[in-house]
């Protein structure tokens, strides 16, 4: 079936053959007979840009890989396919007391392209990223075979090439993942506001921690003195203490509700200017000084999680996340970065700025100990030219991109902010010579 | 691939001096360098635009292209795709000639006749066949708004331009479901050497003014757009005119 397959920023939609294989059986025999154009896996879509499309080619649709096949309480591992998300992942390890140890800013993301993508949460400057807890999985491959990789002996520079690898080294089919003891579902949350840019850093420098999870938002429509106010909001998982006595009931109780999904018709450009700055002001507003309040997991880790498709709130022209991270050295180009956009006319309201803790083994894994920051830009005339420039500021201070969200940069540009691209390289034409695994993303940035 | 702000990574021209064609290779070329290939005939124009992109470090190569000889232009795509897909195609040649010869000299006639209709289909037929198989890229096809409604005074020309202008829409809605997008663009008068000498009409632009409205359209993925974009309004207000009025507007 011919489908047009765009990231979840909109842009850049192309047309593939999407196919939806019934068993590990035959996603192998596609990957077997894949033409010219090459195959890619697809989860649930939550890339910004165009690793999970492959114009002219065939997507593989990993939804149906959705099985929870094993949870094992007293080793705090559990058996999974590629297909399930992290949001019924984390339903069915709740009722044990267990916790995926690393969630994204959404739970709508499966576990394979987790491990593609090698994602990070609040949490990163505790427990690292999503590769860190894998301990196996199950990877298919060029020639069809399925390979069982561990992060370390035999084969662990596939297991490392894969994770963060785009889904360019193969189809990740199965993984089994170390999970964390929780004793309720609840977070105790300290919110500070602060006044500007210098404070925000300030403070996440002095003490993050004492904390399990540390993010902050941060408004770049506010001018002057004000420029980079925000809201930074830490916290640590709740403990059945920590709790009042109404909620010690159900502790480990899970609610995510959908309020509202988006319709798909409205115009591009409502974010501007005036909206961008009513909303920020209104964020900033909304979340006063406040320390120790427990919070439910929407409210604290995913509250776009309650608007369904509100990407499409940005229109047909779709937008853009531009999100990199900085050696902690380099923190002066955080600031340049927010003054320049600041001044572009560019509106983006949901920004985000956090401290990264040490990376781990993955060539292409993007954290890297340092502050990464988080826009999303509306596409506009002048975008381009405007995260061209920021590109030079941060690839010049040896800060790099997260492919995750990567929807417009060079070739050049991965490979600055990469070091150890090539290496990446020799392992993936080792597995995959003929370029059988290939997306819109391999081919813009020749990865 | 096209990103996220419409950046292609290479651009095939057909009719590879045209000028607006040529503005929109500079303003694709100014940051970034994709790939370009010029189709057009062995001219000193041609080898200058070469010269010109070569030296601003743009990787470039140039095939024989000729519009009336229809037969040979699968072969000229073959070669404009020889080293890797296209992301966005320009057919950007066509003919003026003398408006009043046009009409009376059989030879004339039969020329733009060729060029700006036959030549077009002809390349566009091609061009659809290999960005479907791509699943993605762009067709800008420069029509005219000349073709729009077509007046006494160029309507050989008009004429033309009203062929390609409906056969690229409908191409366009035929590709629709196969990831290609093809864009039309009506600019009005665009002072080019095609109209050296000639009196602009109002609402007359420059072929960077018609390259700019080229690249926002193709960012923005849009199947129609007018050069200067209040031609729109004005040509909706001309397609309406009874025959009576319209022929007493002042040429």
């Amino acid at each position: 079936m011919l489908v047009r397959l765009s990231g979840w920023g909109r842009t850049a939609p192309t047309v593939a053959r999407l196919v939806s294989p019934r068993d590990y059986q035959a996603a192998a025999n596609i990957v077997k007979e894949s033409r010219e154009r090459g195959v890619i896996a697809r989860g649930l879509g939550r890339s910004y840009g165009d690793p999970a499309q492959n114009a002219g080619g065939v997507v593989l649709d990993m939804t149906r890989f959705d099985r929870i096949r094993r949870i094992a309480v007293d080793d705090r591992l559990v058996d999974v396919e590629a297909g399930v998300s992290l949001d019924a992942l984390m339903r069915a390890l709740l009722p044990h007391g267990l916790w995926p140890p690393v969630l994204p800013g959404t739970r709508q993301v499966t576990v394979g392209g987790a491990i593609a993508a090698d994602v990070h949460g609040k949490g990163h400057h505790v427990v690292g990223s999503f590769g860190d807890h894998v301990r196996s999985l199950d990877l298919l491959t060029a020639d069809g075979s399925v390979r069982t990789l561990t992060p370390d002996g035999a084969g662990s520079a596939l297991f490392w090439a894969t994770v963060g690898g785009m889904g360019l080294t193969g189809v990740v089919l199965r993984a089994t993942l170390r999970v964390v003891p929780v004793e309720t579902s609840y977070f105790v949350v300290d919110t500070e506001r602060v006044d500007n840019l210098d404070d925000l850093l300030a403070r996440q420098s002095a003490d993050d921690d004492r904390y399990a999870e540390s993010v902050s938002w941060f408004d770049v429509t506010a001018t002057g003195p004000r420029l980079g106010r925000g809201v930074l909001t830490r916290a640590n998982h709740a403990t059945l203490r920590d709790l009042p006595r109404k909620l010690r009931r159900d502790p480990l109780a899970f609610d995510a509700p959908r309020l509202l999904t988006v319709p798909d018709v409205l115009p591009s450009g409502l974010l501007n200017r005036a909206t961008g700055r009513a909303f920020s002001e209104l964020w900033y507003r909304k979340s006063p000084t406040r320390y120790g309040q427990v919070q439910n997991i929407t409210r604290f880790l995913h509250p776009l999680d309650v608007i369904g498709e509100w990407n499409r709130g940005y229109g047909p022209r779709g937008f853009l996340q531009y999100q990199f991270v900085v050696p902690f050295a380099a923190v002066d180009v955080v600031r340049r970065v927010v003054e320049r956009i600041a001044s572009s006319g560019h509106v983006s309201a949901l920004n985000v700025l956090k401290r990264f803790g040490p990376g781990n083994r993955a060539p292409l894994s993007f954290p890297m100990p340092g502050w990464t920051l988080c826009v999303d830009l509306p596409v506009r005339p002048g975008l381009g030219e405007l995260c061209d420039e920021l590109d030079e500021l941060v690839l010049g201070a040896g800060g790099r991109h997260y492919l995750a969200k990567e929807s417009r940069t060079t070739a050049d540009a991965v490979r600055r902010g990469y070091p150890r691209f090539e290496e990446w390289r020799a392992v993936r034409a080792s597995v995959d010579p003929d370029g059988v695994f290939a997306s819109d993303m391999s081919r813009r940035l020749k990865l | 691939m096209i990103d996220a702000v419409g950046n292609p990574q290479s651009l095939l021209v057909l009719g590879g001096t045209s000028e607006i064609a040529l503005a929109v290779v500079r303003r694709y070329t100014a940051a970034r360098k994709p790939r370009v290939v010029l189709a057009a005939r062995p001219s000193p124009r041609r080898d200058a635009a070469v010269a010109e992109l070569t030296a601003a470090g743009v990787p470039v190569t140039a095939v024989d292209f000729d519009a009336r000889d229809v037969g040979s232009h699968p072969t000229v795509l073959d070669k404009a795709f020889a080293d890797g897909g296209i992301d966005v195609a320009l057919v950007a040649f066509g003919v003026l000639g003398d408006a009043e010869r046009a009409w009376q000299d059989h030879e004339a006639a039969v020329e733009l006749a060729e060029v700006n209709y036959t030549g077009a289909v002809s390349v566009g037929v091609g061009l659809a066949a290999r960005l479907r198989e791509q699943g993605h890229g762009v067709i800008v096809a420069l029509s005219s708004v000349a073709g729009e409604r077509v007046r006494r005074s160029n309507f050989v020309y008009g004429s033309t331009k009203a062929g390609m202008d409906a056969f690229y829409l409908g191409l366009g809605e035929a590709l629709r479901p196969e990831g290609v997008t093809v864009t039309v663009v009506r600019p009005g008068f665009v002072h080019t050497r095609m109209t050296d000498g000639l009196r602009a009409a109002p609402l007359s632009s420059t072929a960077d003014q018609v390259a700019a409205v080229v690249v926002n359209a193709v960012r923005d993925r849009r199947e129609l757009v007018w050069a200067p974009a209040p031609l729109r309004l004005v040509m909706s207000a001309l397609r309406h005119l009874p025959r009576a009025v319209f022929r007493r507007l002042p040429a």
